[in-house]
């Protein structure tokens, strides 16, 4: 454990505690497709009635290893993301769990309708999974970065929505929506980010995960931002404020609970995504808060209304403020500016 | 198994007669549906309820039966006129039609009603579904065949396409899919809002093996289904050429009546000629 961050470590809840034994020196890198594909497989070992159905990006989404492994349970449809919804729906329809797999900007992209109406009014038990997504996709640019995903699907009844924080928590998610009844979604990304979380990690559908404890400020962060999202906690500890990390990994249905204890604890709520700042995490949370009286207000950070660009992951991220130094000046810029309000 | 295998072909066109009757009167009171497609497909339907598939309506959800998926949801009253004939549900339902509360949808949702095995509408979706199913009744060597059924105008979404180049790539010879060649649309004939000739061509390009047959002649029907059901080597097609608006001539190949209900009025005048083209059927037979 490094001296710096060991200060930082005893604000941490004791499963958080347990979970990582130094968050700046984490124990590997990884990525939440990975963590889905592995734990697909490891699924798929205990489950025979798991098929897999794939629009031709077989190994880009991991489920390469589920094929080779059991290729009488995949099936490969092409580049046709609303045949993809369809013919899943139609093989779950024969009490299968079915993983149908693409990428996040064309499924549910361009196949809503289908996801819409043969997977959620069907209550299909179909797990969407969608890797590529978000800004990180890199110098494909605009067209390929999924930032808008999460708002389309969040309107869609019985559907379940997961945003796994890196890899081990996806593998961990994989598991778990296998077993979950219904629609899920399940966010990755492409890029290795730090592997953070352990085996021993709780993981709850619906739940959020509280990794650090602060009583200025509540930072709730999904998918790869939450590890730049403890980064800045501890950057702004230095400063004198005391931030609390939230790994809000299920944005439906949205941990109301934490969310409130949160805004009654706190004094400012802070939503980190990468996605649009209308729709996702942010939308979820203020939803929450408009129905209850908190003293809380809540910055939303995330893409405000604009299309990506070409360039690389790191530079998108460092652009749009999605690195730890990026969200250090958001939370603090919000922070100070309440302060002035106050 | 058919529950009826009804094989005498009079017995099947009265049959047919009384689903159109019921059609007409059950759109008559929910006053919003489709009549043309309904009543083109009266005779199909009659043929795959009381003879072709393999059900049990006391037990919709028995995991061996065929699965008839109706892609173009909208000619549902067809389907639950012969639904409740067949015994899935009392015949004085059918009168819900499109209410609050009744488990006959606008368009067929299968958590809604026993039997309807997948929710039908919005265009182009049904048949993936049956793909779908066909995979795993083939990768898994079930004994069950899985019916489709699809309109002409469906056939301008893409995702019609996506599927049928699917069941070609697995040669689902379990699949059979029946095209309601009616060659109308919501906005005037097929062929001028989207020319979809040579239909038959278009799929055996596509590799599929395909029937093209009357779709009011009941011999030809039973003898077509019969024929599908031996095949073993590619998914099939029936193209089925049927008069929109079947025996209510005022209806028949108009795509006025595409998305429109009749009157009181209309209904009775309606019902006058099925009952009429009823008691020619009979008579035939007498």
């Amino acid at each position: 454990m490094s001296e710096q961050s060991n200060g930082f470590l005893k604000k941490w809840n004791a499963a958080a505690m347990d979970l990582c034994p130094d968050p700046f020196r984490p124990s590997s890198f990884g990525s939440t497709r990975d963590g889905f594909g592995k734990g697909l497989l490891e699924t798929a070992e205990l489950h025979e009635n798991i098929w897999v159905v794939s629009a031709d990006v077989q190994e880009s989404t991991r489920v390469h290893w589920f094929a080779e492994k059991f290729p009488n349970r995949f099936i490969q449809v092409g580049i046709a993301e609303q045949n993809l919804a369809g013919i899943a729906a139609g093989i779950s329809s024969c009490n299968k769990i079915v993983f149908m797999s693409a990428f996040a900007a064309f499924s549910p992209g361009r196949n809503w309708d289908q996801i819409r109406v043969s997977i959620c009014y069907q209550n299909s038990n179909v797990k969407i999974h969608s890797s590529h997504s978000g800004l990180t996709v890199g110098a494909d640019g605009a067209t390929h970065q999924a930032l808008e995903d999460i708002g389309i699907l969040r309107t869609l009844p019985n559907m379940t929505i997961v945003v796994p924080c890196d890899f081990e928590q996806a593998k961990k998610a994989v598991k778990l929506i296998a077993l979950h009844s219904g629609p899920v979604y399940l966010r990755t990304v492409r890029e290795k980010s730090p592997v953070f979380t352990s085996s021993k990690t709780p993981f709850e559908i619906g739940k959020f995960n509280v990794y650090k404890e602060g009583k200025d400020i509540a930072i709730f962060a999904c998918g790869f931002t939450v590890y730049p999202a403890l980064h800045a906690a501890f950057e702004l500890e230095k400063e004198g404020i005391d931030c609390a990390v939230i790994d809000a990994h299920t944005i439906k249905p949205i941990d109301q609970d934490s969310i409130l204890f949160w805004a009654n604890t706190t004094k400012l709520l802070i939503s980190i995504e990468d996605h649009q700042v209308t729709g996702g995490l942010g939308s979820a949370i203020a939803e929450v808060l408009a129905e209850t009286k908190t003293n809380a207000i809540l910055k939303r950070h995330g893409i405000y209304d604009l299309f990506g660009e070409s360039g690389e992951c790191e530079q998108l991220l460092k652009k749009y403020k999605l690195d730890y130094v990026g969200i250090s000046e958001v939370v603090r810029t919000a922070w100070n500016s309440l302060k002035v309000k106050l | 198994m058919n529950p009826f295998n009804f094989q005498d072909t009079v017995q099947l066109q009265l049959l047919a007669n009384d689903l159109r009757q019921e059609v007409i009167r059950i759109l008559c009171e929910s006053k919003s549906g489709h009549s043309a497609g309904s009543l083109g497909m009266a005779d199909v339907f009659a043929v795959l309820y009381f003879n072709v598939l393999s059900y049990n309506p006391k037990d919709p959800a028995w995991k061996d039966r065929d699965r008839l998926i109706l892609s173009n949801g909208h000619i549902c009253p067809i389907q639950y006129a012969s639904m409740a004939y067949a015994g899935f549900f009392p015949k004085t339902e059918l009168f819900t039609l499109r209410k609050l509360g009744s488990r006959l949808q606008g368009h067929p949702h299968t958590g809604s009603l026993p039997g309807i095995e997948n929710n039908g509408g919005p265009l182009g979706q049904g048949l993936s579904q049956a793909v779908g199913i066909s995979l795993v009744c083939k990768l898994e060597n079930k004994s069950f065949r899985v019916y489709c059924i699809t309109g002409d105008g469906e056939h301008n979404e893409g995702q019609i396409w996506e599927a049928i180049e699917t069941a070609a790539k697995y040669k689902l010879h379990n699949l059979i899919v029946i095209v309601d060649r009616n060659r109308i649309q919501m906005d005037g004939p097929t062929e001028v809002v989207m020319p979809l000739d040579s239909l038959a061509e278009k799929y055996a390009a596509f590799g599929w093996n395909v029937l093209e047959l009357d779709g009011h002649n009941i011999p030809g029907l039973l003898q077509g289904f019969e024929k599908a059901k031996l095949n073993k080597s590619a998914p099939l097609v029936i193209i089925a050429n049927t008069i929109p608006g079947k025996d209510v001539a005022f209806m028949e190949n108009s795509y006025d009546w595409h998305g429109k209900v009749p009157t009181v009025e209309q209904a009775q005048q309606a019902l006058l000629l099925l009952e009429n083209i009823h008691k020619k059927i009979a008579d035939v037979k007498n």
